[in-house]
C-alpha cells in the first residue's frame, strides 16, 4: 500500500554508467551508503554526485566534509575540471567542513548532536538542497568519545535525513569483518554500495558492487570503474540486453579481392571482425588498409596500437602502398598507442569509450589484443571484449581486432575466446610447402552473408595486398612458388601452342602459293596451246583465201587468154 | 589529589584572571537546563566574580553553528585565559569542567 506509484523513484547520480546499472540513480529521499577502504574514491565519488546534481539535474546539494577541509575539496575537485567555489557562489552547493578533534575537547556529561542538526538543516534551507552528503561521519567516532551517545544520534539523524525529503550520501570507511568500521550499513538500509581497489599483478583495478538496494532491481556484478580527469566512469559488464540497432549497409575492407570473398561487399557496418593469425602473418597490414579504407570514404578511424608506435606502422605501411600519414593530417585517422601494461583493463576499456566519444569514428581497431592477455586472464578479457563489443555495437561502430594465435594446433579455440562474439572471423595462416611459407586466408564466419569457402593465397608486395585463388592440382593446393611455377608452366603450354599454330598457318600459306603458281602454269599452257590453235586456223583461212583470190585471178586470166591465145590456158591450169 | 584542589584554585585566584565563556544551548532542552545550571554553579563556587558567561541559543542564530564549528551541544567555549578550549556536555562531570577550563590542572 505504500507504494502506490510502484517504482521507487530515483535521483540520477550523473556518474557515467552508475544510473544504468541502478535503473536510474540512488533512491530519492533516502540515504545511501558507500563504503570501501581509504583511497577507494567515496569522496570523488559522492563530490561527484553533488556537483553534477547542481550542474546537471538543477538539484542543488550540501556537501558535509568531515575528514578534508573546503579549500581542500575545492582543489581536489579542481583537477577534475569542478569549480566548486563558484558554485558555491551561486549558492548550488553549500561545502560545510566539520572540525572534531577530540584533543580539543572535553566530555563533560549527557550531549547531543544538535549542532550538527542545526548546522546541516541551516545549510540544507540555505542552498534549497535535494541532495545531502555526509563524508564520512564515522569521523564523528573518533572525535567524540560516548559511542552510545553517538550511535542513538546517527540513527536519529537518518531519520531526520528521510524526513527532510533529501536524497543523502554517507560515506564510510571499510572496516574488519563489517562494510564499515562503525556498523553504519545497519543505520542506512535502503541502498549500499560497496567501492573496492584491487591491485593485481601489480596494476590495479577499481571495483563498484551493489550490496542491497531495497526496492529496485539493480545489476549485482561487480563493475569495475575509473577515475580520470573527467570524473568517475563506471562501465557496466555488459549491456543487459541484447538489444543493439543493425545496419544491412556494407563497408569494403579495402582489399578488393577480400570483398570479393564477402559477396564482393565486404563487412556489414557496425560488425565486429577477428583477424588472427601466427605472428607475421600480415594482420596489422590488412587492419591498416582497412583503416586506410575507412579514411578514403571521408569517415573516421582510431588504431589503437598495443604493440608499435604510430610512426612504426605508418613506416611499415608506406612499405605495402599505404600512406596513412595524409589520413592523420586530414583529420580522419587517429592512433591511440599504448603498452597494455600501462593500465588495467578497465583504464584501456574506458580510453578506448573516450577516445571513441570524442573523436567519434565510424570505425576503430585494435591491434592485437592478443596483448591485453599480459595484464589480465583471459576471462577478464572476454568481458572486456563483450563490453567493448556491446558498445561498439551500440554506436555502430565497425571493429577490428587483430589477434596473435600462438599455436597453430588449437587456434580454432584461441583468441581470447572471442572468436564466439565476433561477426566475422578471418584466419590467416601460413602454408609451408616447398621449403617455402606462404601466407593462405579463409574466412572461418561471416555472419549473414554468404562468404567464400575457399582458401586464398594472399600476397603482400609493393603494390599492396590481394588475394589470389591458390591453385588447386592433381598434387593438391599450390601456393607459392609452386604456385607461381604451375601458372609459368601454363603460361608456356600457351607460347608453344601459338607457335605451333603460326607454322602450320604458314605450311598452309606456302602450299597455297605453290598451287597457286601451278595453276599460273597451267592456265599460261592453255593459253599457248589455244594460241596455237587460233594460228593454225587462221592460217587455213588466210590459205584458202589466197587460193580462192588466186583460182579467180586463173579464171579472170583465161577469160582474157581465148580471146587472144585459147591454148595458152590449157597448160597453166596443168601446172 | 583533594588537598591539592583548593590551593590551585587559591593560585588561579590570585592571578585574578577574567573568564571569557560562552556556553552555547539549545533552547530549553534537558541537557541545555542542566548544563546552564551546572555550569552557573560552578562559576559561582571557583571563579565568583570573576567571570563573563553568554548563554547563546543556537535555535535562534543558526548560522553560528557553522562559524563556531558547532557539533554536539550543550558546547562550552573558554575563549580566555589562553589556550581555548572547548567543553561539551551538561557539566555534569565537575572536575572535567575545572579541569577543562584551566581552575585545576
Amino acid at each position: 500500500m505504500a507504494q502506490l506509484n510502484k517504482s521507487l523513484s530515483k535521483t540520477p547520480t550523473g556518474i557515467v554508467g552508475l544510473d544504468e546499472i541502478t535503473g536510474g540513480g540512488l533512491p530519492t529521499g533516502r540515504p545511501t551508503l558507500i563504503c570501501g577502504a581509504a583511497g577507494c574514491g567515496k569522496t570523488l565519488f559522492s563530490l561527484e554526485f553533488i556537483v553534477k546534481g547542481a550542474l546537471d539535474y538543477d538539484e542543488p546539494g550540501v556537501f558535509m566534509a568531515f575528514e578534508e577541509k573546503a579549500e581542500e575539496l575545492a582543489i581536489n575537485v579542481a583537477s577534475l575540471g569542478f569549480d566548486l567555489e563558484a558554485l558555491q557562489k551561486d549558492k548550488k552547493i553549500k561545502v560545510d567542513y566539520v572540525h572534531i578533534e577530540r584533543s580539543e575537547i572535553e566530555e563533560t556529561g549527557e550531549y547531543d548532536l544538535d549542532g550538527l542538526f542545526i548546522r546541516l538543516g541551516y545549510a540544507i534551507d540555505s542552498v534549497k538542497a535535494k541532495r545531502v552528503v555526509l563524508d564520512t561521519i564515522e569521523n564523528l567516532f573518533s572525535g567524540l568519545a560516548n559511542e552510545a551517545i553517538l550511535r542513538a544520534e546517527l540513527r536519529r539523524l537518518f531519520h531526520w535525513l528521510k524526513e527532510k525529503g533529501v536524497t543523502a550520501i554517507i560515506t564510510g570507511e571499510k572496516g574488519e569483518g563489517f562494510l564499515t568500521r562503525q556498523g553504519l550499513e545497519e543505520y542506512v538500509s535502503d541502498c549500499v554500495i560497496l567501492l573496492d581497489h584491487r591491485v593485481i599483478n601489480q596494476i590495479s583495478t577499481r571495483i563498484l558492487r551493489i550490496i542491497k538496494y531495497r526496492g529496485s532491481v539493480h545489476g549485482t556484478n561487480e563493475y569495475p570503474f575509473l577515475i580520470d580527469e573527467e570524473g568517475i566512469s563506471v562501465l557496466p559488464i555488459t549491456a543487459l540486453k541484447l538489444q543493439h540497432p543493425v545496419s544491412s549497409e556494407r563497408v569494403s575492407s579495402g582489399v578488393p579481392s577480400l570483398d570479393q570473398m564477402l559477396e564482393g561487399k565486404g563487412f556489414f557496418r557496425g560488425s565486429s571482425i577477428l583477424v588472427s593469425g601466427t605472428a607475421g602473418t600480415g594482420k596489422t597490414s590488412i587492419a591498416a588498409y582497412f583503416a586506410s579504407e575507412t579514411c578514403k570514404r571521408k569517415e573516421r578511424c582510431i588504431y589503437f596500437a598495443f604493440e608499435e608506435s604510430p610512426q612504426q606502422i605508418i613506416r611499415n605501411m608506406r612499405s605495402i602502398g599505404i600512406d596513412l600519414q595524409q589520413h592523420i593530417d586530414n583529420g580522419y585517422l587517429a592512433f591511440n598507442a599504448s603498452r597494455p601494461t600501462l593500465n588495467g583493463l578497465e583504464m584501456h576499456l574506458l580510453t578506448i569509450h573516450k577516445a571513441v566519444r570524442q573523436f567519434k569514428p565510424s570505425s576503430i581497431i585494435l591491434d592485437p589484443i592478443t596483448n591485453l592477455i599480459t595484464i589480465g586472464s583471459v576471462s577478464e578479457v572476454k568481458g572486456m571484449l563483450i563490453r567493448l563489443i556491446d558498445f561498439l555495437q551500440a554506436e555502430q561502430i565497425t571493429v577490428m581486432f587483430t589477434a596473435l594465435t600462438l599455436n597453430t594446433v588449437v587456434n580454432e579455440q584461441t583468441d581470447e575466446g572471442v572468436s564466439s562474439l565476433v561477426d566475422a572471423w578471418l584466419l590467416v595462416r601460413d602454408i609451408e610447402n616447398n621449403g617455402e611459407r606462404n601466407r593462405g586466408m579463409y574466412i572461418m564466419k561471416s555472419r549473414g552473408m554468404r562468404h567464400s569457402n575457399q582458401v586464398r593465397e594472399f600476397v603482400i608486395s609493393d603494390e599492396g595486398l590481394s588475394l589470389v585463388d591458390v591453385y588447386l592440382g592433381p598434387e593438391g593446393v599450390l601456393t607459392g612458388s609452386a604456385r607461381e611455377a604451375q601458372q609459368l608452366m601454363e603460361e608456356t603450354g600457351i607460347v608453344l601452342r601459338t607457335h605451333a599454330v603460326t607454322r602450320k598457318d604458314r605450311e598452309i600459306e606456302r602450299k597455297r602459293n605453290v598451287l597457286q603458281s601451278k595453276i599460273e602454269s597451267l592456265r599460261a599452257e592453255f593459253e599457248s596451246v589455244s594460241d596455237e590453235l587460233n594460228k593454225s586456223y587462221v592460217e587455213e583461212e588466210l590459205r584458202k583465201e589466197v587460193m580462192h583470190k588466186n583460182r579467180e585471178e586463173l579464171i579472170k586470166k583465161r577469160h582474157n587468154g581465148n580471146s587472144n591465145e585459147p591454148g595458152g590456158d590449157e597448160p597453166r591450169d596443168t601446172k | 589529589m583533594t588537598n591539592e584542589e583548593p590551593g590551585e584554585v587559591e593560585k588561579n585566584g590570585q592571578e585574578e584572571v577574567e573568564f571569557v565563556l560562552r556556553l552555547y544551548v539549545i533552547g530549553a532542552s534537558s541537557n541545555s537546563v542542566r548544563a546552564i545550571t551546572n555550569l552557573k554553579d560552578i562559576c559561582e563556587t571557583y571563579i565568583k566574580g570573576r567571570y563573563s558567561l553568554d548563554i547563546i541559543d543556537v535555535y535562534q542564530q543558526k548560522e553560528i553553528a557553522e562559524a563556531q564549528q558547532l557539533i554536539a551541544l550543550p558546547l562550552l567555549i573558554k575563549t580566555f585565559p589562553l589556550p581555548e578550549r572547548r567543553l561539551i556536555g551538561d557539566m555534569s562531570d565537575k572536575d572535567r569542567v575545572l579541569r577543562g577550563l584551566g581552575i585545576i590542572v
